[in-house]
């Protein structure tokens, strides 16, 4: 209830900043061009790839690429989201009111949290919508678009946790901004070491980190339990962190 | 805690690393008392608040709000708190409903209650006619009875303001002060400020806090004695010699300031100017001024301050050399 509350008021705030609208703006803009751009071309190979046993569907091939580059276009824009959340309210010094307020560090964390996340899924439907205009013509593969979905609202949440952390960490929102976007670009590109890497263990491992590997195989429609867990324990991992450093606030300054 | 104490202090320190803010204070706030926190720059008094509110940890101390322990059960003691910080804690891109709103709900006001709980706390910082204005446009004034408004919302046993009237204009300031008097017929309230005029007009109890140490703690009447100054200001026409305005009962020193006019040091208990006045006329000295000079709050605060501090000294220097 009081979570609810809180994030309610972090949508509210975000609406009523002009960075919001003009993130949704921009957001459709690039997209609507990658999916007209992609349609154009799926429909341009149509005479070949109707020659193929087994082609590929107009889902995996014009949709899945879509979500894929929304995704890392998301890496650059959600830094831009989370960056004041708590930074900015340390900064005009309107966190006390939530401090002296009786509320618990994690639920201020949470609804922080759950506040940025419904804001991205509100972006992620309409993503959504312009893919989901094509089944008027055609039929498409549901279970493959539900699963690639799922992988962009884990990973967006992903995103808002490590955005969410940075912010605890500083009162400079830019400061924030850069080193959410650091740890994100790392974890998209730690895999590249891991095919140099010897040492199987250890490529695996890297491997393993990667956010962009348990996207892959979600965006293939395989439903990977383990996929699914390591963004929970991701972001489980971020949120609890965030709510240590709010506490440190209280006992040191 | 059967009594009507809303705050006991105990033992209340902090440190900020080797810095010792606040060192082992004790103290209490009563129903309808406003209690004021008095106190130079860096003597503690925004420490001594933050951790009575909860925003920060006290290294040693126990803080009970309403007989409930503010470290044990923060949720409960904190619902019994309203706290307007030094810089009000309000979102700009908020009209001031929409913020009180909020506040209520974060107080888990129930959803029936809030529209009264906004009107009222609105009409009693007379913040009626901005209710749908953003609060980034309004001036500091209002903006301060936002905060004044945001910590009374959830009518709280205990109010704590941290210098309510900074960048008020002087009809705001009375205005904030009158509230702050209102407030305590429902409210304890605890205020905090440098303004030592604001102390006397408001509160019933002073405390002075000085390097993290409580140094006084009395009521407004006691201060008031403590004020009466123990010097008379008396102008003659035809001064006698020093010696006879010594020789007056009750007299301990005599100061000469020329033209006739001298200052005449007296001990607490025994006033002179009776016997003054009688003797002038008696003796024909041509009695024109007889003043009781009163100190004024600034004089006692700086003897306060200082004096504990030249006692601190003396008592770190005999460490030193024990």
């Amino acid at each position: 209830m009081m979570i609810l509350t809180l994030a309610q008021r972090e949508i509210r705030s975000l609406f009523y900043s002009p960075l919001a609208w003009s993130i949704l703006a921009v957001m459709q803009f690039i997209l609507a061009y990658l999916f007209l751009a992609q349609l154009q071309e799926y429909i341009s190979l149509q005479p070949q790839l109707r020659m193929m046993a087994e082609a590929p569907g107009v889902t995996g091939a014009v949709i899945v690429p879509i979500f894929s580059s929304a995704s890392f276009i998301l890496m650059m824009v959600v830094p831009l989201l989370t960056m004041r959340l708590i930074s900015e309210e340390r900064r005009s010094k309107t966190l006390t009111l939530l401090f002296s307020a009786p509320i618990s560090m994690t639920e201020i964390i949470l609804g922080k949290f759950f506040g940025i996340l419904i804001f991205l899924v509100i972006m992620i439907g309409m993503l959504t919508l312009m893919p989901l205009s094509l089944s008027v013509g055609v039929t498409l593969d549901y279970g493959l678009l539900f699963t690639v979905v799922l992988g962009l609202i884990l990973m967006m949440g992903t995103f808002a946790a490590v955005g969410l952390y940075m912010s605890t960490l500083t009162i400079q929102p830019t400061v924030a901004a850069i080193s959410t976007f650091g740890i994100l670009l790392l974890l998209w590109i730690i895999d590249w070491a891991g095919s140099k890497v010897a040492d199987e263990n250890a490529s695996g491992a890297l491997a393993y980190l990667s956010i962009l590997r348990h996207f892959e195989s979600l965006s293939k429609g395989v439903f990977n339990s383990s996929d699914i867990m390591y963004y929970l324990l991701f972001i489980i991992t971020f949120l609890v962190l965030s709510i240590r450093r709010l506490d440190v606030d209280r006992l040191q300054h | 805690m059967t009594n009507q104490s809303l705050i006991t202090v105990t033992h209340l320190s902090r440190h900020y690393g080797p810095i010792e803010a606040v060192s082992g204070i004790n103290f209490e706030l009563n129903r309808g008392e406003v209690l004021g926190f008095l106190g130079p720059n860096g003597a503690g008094k925004s420490t001594t608040m933050q951790m009575i509110t909860g925003n920060l940890a006290p290294s040693a101390g126990k803080i009970s709000i309403c007989g409930i322990d503010l470290l044990d059960r923060p949720k409960q003691a904190k619902a019994e708190i309203g706290y307007l910080p030094e810089q009000p804690p309000v979102y700009r891109d908020f009209t001031v409903d929409e913020y009180l709103r909020f506040c209520a709900q974060i107080n888990r006001m129930s959803r029936e209650a809030i529209p009264a709980a906004v009107d009222k706390a609105k009409a009693r910082c007379g913040l009626e006619q901005v209710g749908r204005r953003l609060i980034g446009n309004l001036s500091k004034g209002y903006q301060q009875r936002v905060g004044i408004a945001q910590a009374i919302i959830h009518s709280p046993a205990i109010v704590v303001l941290d210098e309510p009237t900074v960048g008020l204009d002087p009809i705001q300031i009375r205005e904030i002060r009158r509230l702050i008097r209102e407030l305590a017929n429902e409210h304890g309230v605890i205020l905090s400020t440098h303004i030592l005029p604001e102390v006397q007009m408001t509160c019933d109890r002073v405390q002075i806090i000085n390097q993290g140490r409580l140094v006084f703690s009395d009521n407004i009447a006691n201060l008031d004695q403590r004020m009466r100054a123990t010097t008379l200001l008396v102008a003659l026409r035809t001064p006698p010699a020093m010696d006879a305005l010594s020789a007056i009962p009750g007299t301990t020193q005599v100061e000469a300031l020329g033209e006739g006019r001298f200052r005449l040091h007296h001990a607490q208990e025994l006033n002179p100017a009776e016997e003054l006045a009688r003797k002038a006329v008696a003796e024909g000295w041509g009695l024109l001024e007889l003043t009781p000079e009163r100190k004024s709050l600034e004089q006692v605060f700086v003897e306060i301050t200082s004096t504990e501090h030249v006692e601190a000294t003396a008592a770190s220097e005999e460490e030193h050399a024990a």
